[in-house]
């Protein structure tokens, strides 16, 4: 994988030594105050805003030569902006290993979903978040979201959830949905399905969050509480489409479905494609 | 607590916009349950002083105090930033003039009114919608208009309704500014009997700003007459409207039509 050609010119992993500590800095306050919102001076990327500037810089602040990057986006390992992100630091970071099983990666750079594998202490998830504030379209103040997080006033989060129970019946969204972290700050998961969710409560493995547009980093340390924001008679329900993988027969997976001809029809396979592909092996063998 | 302690009380109030004097030496007493309405013109720093006791404008000298449910005397502008918002949300309220401010346009009526259950810890659903069905219902909405938004209402209802947000958690003190501006006459006297009812129900201490001397001498027990940022006449509402003694009260109260 990692016989791209290399890039000649650049510090390891492409950010020069000062960003990257600086970027460390910011993580490290992060994690020491996980789910809050910590400002970083985001810079240029060789890629444009919303395909994941903010994950890349942490990757590359984060990344050593003995690391093994994995890069997924929708869960798949082989779309345009995953293998682009792999391929870009096999080109600037030289003894970099580059590997598409999650078992074997030690860093993880994701946009839109966690593995279905369970993640191992020692591992660190990346995310890529276009939209840092859970509280942006309730309150487009950014002066005011920093007040209510400061005093921990999340009385209109709820209320937002209380009118998607009115109008739809149900809790919650099927992407980005709000969780509460250590039961004080308020964060925005990126837009993993609401699916994925529960796999951020507890977790053995380092979550880091960088958004580069909006110039923000959080994060979520080893085994933390992390909650989705819910009601006591109308309790968070994962969203999962009803149905098995066409290719490994899973039932528990995420599931995106795909229009297979223009006659209608259609089939389910798991997002996760590297677990997908872990378990038709298995079945082989 | 006997009912001699003020649940609000300011003493030497004054503050200043440049070289005009918005409030001067004002000093103002509210007990537990009562109505007090302030009167004056446009200009005379009834608005101002109304915001300067809720906390949110602060004085160049003079304190408010607040003396909460356990019996405590908070100083309201040295108690910081968030014990104020927690007080807003609890124990006290604000009936602001135009029902835009005061409520979520964007967010239904149900949710309105549920917002400061929400904030204050409640997080069952069905107990929150049916706590704001019955308070719909006790401002004379219809509860089956619960999922529709403020937009869709009259500018009388958006009035109820913003009452109705306010007084869910039940506030012991509410701040009401003019809060039957820009209704025509037959909505504002029912608002009036509304407020007046809900009011002596629930036992709340009200400050209420107008400059409509009808609707002080219905709803508030005590009057305060206010000009160019003093008190000018302070007393019981019938005694300061049937006899008032400063020139400047019996200009406004001879200035009221007679229906």
């Amino acid at each position: 994988m990692s016989a791209a050609m290399q890039a000649e010119g650049y510090n390891f992993a492409y950010l020069d030594e000062g960003t990257k500590r600086m970027i460390r800095r910011a993580l490290l306050k992060a994690v020491a105050v996980p789910g809050c919102q910590i400002p970083f001076g985001s810079r240029e990327m060789p890629l444009p805003y919303g395909w994941g500037t903010g994950g890349i810089q942490v990757t590359a602040s984060v990344v050593g030569p003995d690391d093994v990057l994995k890069v997924i986006d929708q869960g798949a390992d082989d779309t345009t902006n995953a293998v682009s992100i792999r391929r870009f630091f096999a080109r600037v970071a030289p003894g970099l290993r580059t590997t598409e099983r999650t078992a074997e990666a030690s860093i993880i750079q994701t946009r839109h979903r966690i593995p279905e594998l369970p993640l191992r202490e020692g591992q660190v998830m990346v995310y890529q978040v276009p939209q840092p504030e859970p509280l942006f379209r309730l309150e487009p103040r950014r002066a005011e979201t920093r007040r209510l997080h400061a005093l921990a006033d999340y009385g209109l989060m709820q209320v937002k959830l209380y009118e998607d129970i009115a109008r739809h019946g149900r809790v919650g969204s099927s992407y980005d949905h709000p969780v509460m972290v250590g039961g004080r700050y308020l964060m925005s998961p990126s837009p993993i399905p609401s699916f994925d969710n529960p796999k951020m409560h507890m977790s053995p493995a380092l979550q880091l969050f960088g958004a580069g547009r909006e110039r923000r980093l959080y994060a979520v340390p080893p085994y933390t509480d992390v909650r989705s924001l819910d009601f006591e008679d109308h309790p968070f329900v994962p969203l999962r489409a009803n149905g098995t993988c066409a290719l490994c027969g899973a039932r528990d997976t995420y599931l995106d479905e795909m229009v297979t001809d223009d006659r209608g029809g259609r089939l389910f396979v798991c997002s996760d494609t590297d677990y997908c592909g872990t378990r038709q092996a298995e079945a082989v063998a | 607590m006997t009912p001699d302690d003020p649940i609000l009380s300011a003493r030497g109030l004054s503050l200043s916009f440049g070289d005009v004097r918005a409030l001067d030496e004002v000093s103002i007493d509210l007990w537990p349950g009562e109505v007090l309405a302030i009167v004056g013109e446009s200009g005379s720093g009834k608005s101002t002083l109304l915001r300067v006791l809720a906390g949110e404008a602060r004085p160049d000298a003079g304190v408010v105090t607040h003396r909460d449910a356990a019996g405590n005397d908070l100083d309201v502008h040295g108690m910081g930033e968030p014990a104020q918002r927690r007080l807003a949300r609890t124990e006290w309220g604000f009936v602001r003039q135009d029902p835009r401010d005061g409520l979520r346009m964007g967010v239904s009526a149900g949710g309105n009114v549920g917002e400061r259950l929400m904030a204050v810890g409640a997080r069952h659903y069905g107990d929150i919608r049916a706590e704001a069905s019955r308070w719909l219902e006790r401002v004379e909405i219809d509860p089956n208009r619960i999922d529709d938004r403020p937009g869709h209402f009259s500018g009388g209802m958006r009035q109820r309704l913003q009452i109705a947000r306010t007084l869910v958690t039940q506030p012991r003190l509410v701040f009401m500014d003019e809060p039957t501006g820009g209704l025509d006459v037959s909505v504002q006297a029912r608002l009036l009997d509304l407020i007046r009812g809900l009011v002596s129900d629930l036992g709340i201490a009200v400050v209420l700003v107008t400059h409509d001397i009808a609707a002080a001498r219905l709803l508030a027990h005590r009057l305060v007459v206010m000009r160019h940022g003093r008190v000018v006449e302070e007393g019981l509402t019938d005694r300061v409207l049937d006899d008032p003694r400063h020139p400047y009260t019996q200009l406004l109260v001879s200035s009221v039509l007679a229906a």
